[in-house]
């Protein structure tokens, strides 16, 4: 069998970062084709490139798309050439019909009059093949997860699809939808269609996948031929993660101390879909001075288990309880988490952590008016002087602390946030990706801004999607998956094979 | 880093582009007021005249103090006209009708504007009700119920007590009479103050090390404003002194840039307007926040109420009718942002007396309603655009 695509020698760089390394993936005609690789590695950037989303120019390398170098501007060039993708997000309007979804912005119509009969002949043929059984005039609102996907398919289908790219299709899935989805890849497999998924799930990969790429750091690590016998989980696993991890965290005295934090069978459900559990009777402890990580793949429910702690930010009927130094606190609140000296720093932020309008010096003190007031009048110099001193103290880079915080790097903005929640002089501090984004420098930094606090007794909780800085960095790592913890690793046992395992194998 | 920030010098031209928005609308000012000055034969600027402009866009400037920060906080509130006229005929009913105590029937009339602000604020606040649809219901509710509460009549004359509130003077305590030596006074006083307090914010910034703006412009600045402040109170020197309402609305001005740029809760608006869930996430209690806004805005309406009623010295069906316009353009005009989260006081009352002063302008001009609209629309679209075209080059 030819190649239907061929990417050569892809190099994308962003301002400082080089997303991708001289990446070269090479997809048969009519194969399924898995593309692994942890977060961050480059895969959604590589697909983008393919589909236009960079524009050709924007990169180094190479495309060869049937037998011919392509340049797409944009998705419209990809999506004439048949090269369809679907998000992780869905991209469906939910107010609208089913048929309505599938020909967005390719109608049915003459001189701008949509032809609905044919509109909806045409649907119900669509989702006869997809094997979804809804009525064309079905609200896509109405339909669960697994059928809107359904639907997306069937929207690639109507486009002519001949390369159809999955990001992590299956990652909002029940079991038995997934299921459903692999079996329909297969069959349009059948029918011609190529196919490449980017998944996690490797029992997933395994079942579906011709051959599989692995890219990790941005470089294509390899290229395995499923049908040659040497694809299983282990060596998927081990190009993953295999990387070295020499110096990049700094050293620290590991000495914990007395329990700090505390939770009792935390349970907490879907804000929105009532039915679904999002975290499952969870329970954890962290003692002074230590880290404590929490390891799992994007949607595991980390992000969720720390906001439905903090003030309740995140989900419903929650239930459990939350312990500081032995006592029952009432978290119900974000201000009571922040009196009970809980402080969380949030995954974005951009979006969740920061004003960024505002100067590093109304950032700073956020959360914590009232230390620099006095009945309620800010007294501007003492806020001042305690901008001033976390900026020395966390070494914020800035001309002077009166600058908007939108104008920091990222690494900077990091620091405020920090300064703002470390103002509040809490004891127990959830850290949520707390170097995402951010240069390999700043990051030593602020692993040294944490070390420093678990050596000042703070209890640190620290979520991450970065394996090696999880090792690098914690005392302990709870692997988390669809809202429970699925093993526990103290800092001896713990690497990243250990980890993906305990993930994939769930 | 990120030290490219630093400021290129402080040339005064530099600073100018920096900060183009503040300069501009006070230049905006002066050159729409040097215009009608001009154009109306020098009436715009005769004592009487002053006086007028003042009494006239009181209960505007007043409103415009609320809906700053309903804006910054990232609402609107399109009741207020109705809330005011609803309130001037709440309190000619209790005052012509039934004869109730001025002082009696003012502390009701505020309860009540506080009262209906709450209820707004709290489908606003707590039922995530889009604050335009909520504040469009109680426009429609309070233009009814003023006309149902005044029965398609016009109630007055009210007492004369009760009319002081808004054409009554201070008297002159040091007795000159004519020209008026309390005039004179406070505005050398207030000069004096503006310039001292300048003084000690630039004697701060210094010594915290922020770039500031250079000494030519401050003293610039500062010189426009004290002659400014020195040729009105001459002017109303000269007439009949200072009226009472321009007094409410200063001390008024006065408190609330305090409360926007000194206190907490001030300031939490503004975190609350920048970024609801940062601010959230940060412990503020945003909804209680936006509640308030819609209060403390109900309170003002209801103050311009009855400033607006006890000029006009009766109570009218239409009083108030598409006032919330020039509130909300007042406060655009003055640079808040429309997302939320920015703006200032001074900039939201300096916008008023830009929409008060064409107002006026064109009245004497005898231009008529219909180009007063269009024209007054086109200033808004032209301040808003220079606001976007700016936040555009930044980027």
């Amino acid at each position: 069998m030819t190649a239907l695509l061929e990417m050569r020698n892809i190099t994308k760089t962003f301002p400082g970062v080089k997303a991708l390394d001289n990446v070269t993936l090479s997809v048969r005609e009519g194969e399924i084709h898995a593309i692994c690789g942890e977060n961050g590695a480059g895969k959604s950037t590589l697909m983008k490139v393919l589909s236009g989303v960079y524009p050709h120019g924007s990169y180094d390398g190479q495309i060869i798309y049937d037998g011919q170098p392509a340049s797409f501007a944009g998705i419209r060039d990809s999506e004439d050439r048949g090269i369809i993708i679907i998000h992780q997000e869905l991209a469906l309007v939910p107010l609208l019909t089913i048929a309505e979804n599938i020909f967005l912005g390719n109608e049915r119509a003459t001189r701008g009059v949509i032809d609905w009969p044919v509109t909806f002949q045409q649907t119900e043929t669509l989702l006869a093949k997809v094997g979804l059984r809804e009525t064309p005039g079905t609200r896509v609102d109405s339909l669960g997860v697994g059928k809107q996907q359904l639907v997306e398919i069937a929207k690639a289908l109507s486009k002519n699809v001949r390369l159809l790219i999955l990001d992590e299709p299956t990652a909002a899935l029940s079991e038995s939808d997934s299921q459903a989805l692999l079996d329909l890849l297969l069959e349009l497999k059948g029918q011609g269609v190529t196919s490449i998924i980017i998944s996690h799930k490797l029992n997933e990969v395994r079942r579906v996948a011709d051959s599989v790429t692995v890219i990790r750091d941005g470089a294509t690590i390899s290229s395995i031929d499923a049908r040659g016998g040497d694809l299983t989980e282990d060596r998927i696993v081990r190009d993953m993660v295999g990387r070295d991890m020499a110096s990049r965290y700094p050293e620290r005295d590991r000495r914990a101390g007395d329990v700090v934090f505390e939770l009792r069978n935390w349970n907490v459900w879907h804000p929105e879909h009532a039915d679904r559990q999002v975290i499952r009777d969870l329970s954890m402890s962290v003692r002074a001075g230590e880290v404590v990580g929490i390891a799992g793949l994007m949607g595991a429910g980390r992000t969720e288990l720390a906001m439905s702690i903090f003030g309740r930010s995140y989900g419903r009927n929650i239930s459990g309880q939350a312990l500081m130094h032995g006592k029952p606190v009432d978290v119900s609140t974000v201000d009571r988490a922040i009196k009970a000296r809980m402080a969380y720093v949030t995954e974005d932020r951009k979006t969740l952590g920061l004003i960024l309008e505002e100067t590093i010096r109304r950032n700073t003190v956020l959360a914590n008016f009232e230390a620099v007031a006095t009945r309620g009048v800010i007294e501007e110099n003492r806020e001042t002087e305690v901008a001033e001193r976390y900026r020395k103290a966390l070494r914020i880079r800035t001309p002077s602390v009166f600058q908007k915080v939108m104008n920091l790097s990222g690494g900077n903005q990091q620091k405020v946030v920090l300064a703002k929640w470390l103002f509040t002089d809490p004891d127990l501090l959830i850290l949520d990706e707390p170097t995402r984004g951010i240069d390999v420098g700043a990051k030593y930094e602020i692993y040294n801004i944490i070390n420093e606090l678990s050596a000042a007794g703070k209890a640190v909780i620290m979520i991450s999607s970065e394996m090696p800085e999880l090792l690098g960095m914690c005392d302990r790592i709870h692997v988390m998956n669809e809202g429970r913890f699925v093993g526990e690793l103290s800092a001896a046992e713990a690497s990243q094979q250990a980890i993906m395992s305990l993930i994939v194998r769930e | 880093m990120e030290q490219t920030d630093r400021a290129p010098g402080t040339s005064i031209g530099a600073y100018i582009t920096k900060h183009i928005r503040e300069y501009g609308l006070l230049f905006a000012l002066i050159a729409i007021m040097a215009f009608f000055q001009v154009v109306t034969g020098g009436v715009l600027l005769k004592p009487v005249n002053i006086t007028n402009l003042f009494l006239q866009n009181s209960y505007i400037i007043i409103m415009a103090l609320g809906m700053l920060l309903v804006i910054v906080g990232g609402n609107i509130d399109l009741s207020v006209g109705s809330v005011m006229g609803f309130i001037g005929a709440l309190a000619a009913v209790m005052i012509v009708s039934w004869d109730m105590p001025v002082l009696i029937a003012g502390a009701i009339c505020l309860v009540a504007g506080m009262v209906i602000g709450g209820v707004q604020g709290y489908f606003v606040a707590y039922w995530k009700i889009p604050s335009f649809i909520v504040t469009l219901a109680g426009m429609l509710v309070f233009r009814g119920l003023s006309l149902w509460l005044l029965a398609g009549q016009s109630i007055g004359p009210f007492p004369s007590s009760f009319q002081s509130l808004s054409t009554g003077f201070i008297p002159d305590l040091f007795g000159v009479g004519r020209p008026n030596g309390l005039a004179l006074a406070v505005g050398a006083v207030s000069v004096g103050l503006i310039v001292w307090t300048g003084l000690r914010a630039r004697a701060r910034n210094t010594r915290y090390g922020i770039e500031d703006e250079p000494w030519a412009l401050f003293l610039l600045r500062n010189g426009i404003v004290a002659v400014a402040l020195l040729f009105v109170t001459w002017k109303l020197a000269w007439f009949r002194g200072l009226p009472n309402v321009l007094l409410s609305m200063v001390v008024l001005t006065v408190i609330y840039v305090f409360i926007t740029e000194r206190t907490i809760i001030g300031r939490r608006v503004y975190a609350v307007g920048g970024n609801a869930k940062a601010a959230k996430l940060s412990g503020i209690r945003t909804e209680r926040l936006t509640f308030l806004t819609f209060v403390n805005m109900g309170f003002l309406a209801a103050l311009a109420g009855l400033v607006f009623a006890a000029r006009l010295n009766t109570a009218t069906p239409k009083a108030g009718f598409a006032v919330e316009l020039d509130v909300i353009a007042a406060v655009f005009i003055g640079g808040a942002s429309m997302a939320g989260g920015a703006g200032k006081i001074v900039g939201a009352v300096v916008g008023a007396f830009i929409m008060g002063v064409m107002n006026n302008g064109m009245s004497i001009m005898g231009i008529g309603i219909d180009y007063q609209q269009v024209i007054k629309g086109l200033v808004l679209l032209a301040a808003v655009f220079f606001d976007v075209y700016n936040k555009n080059k930044e980027a």
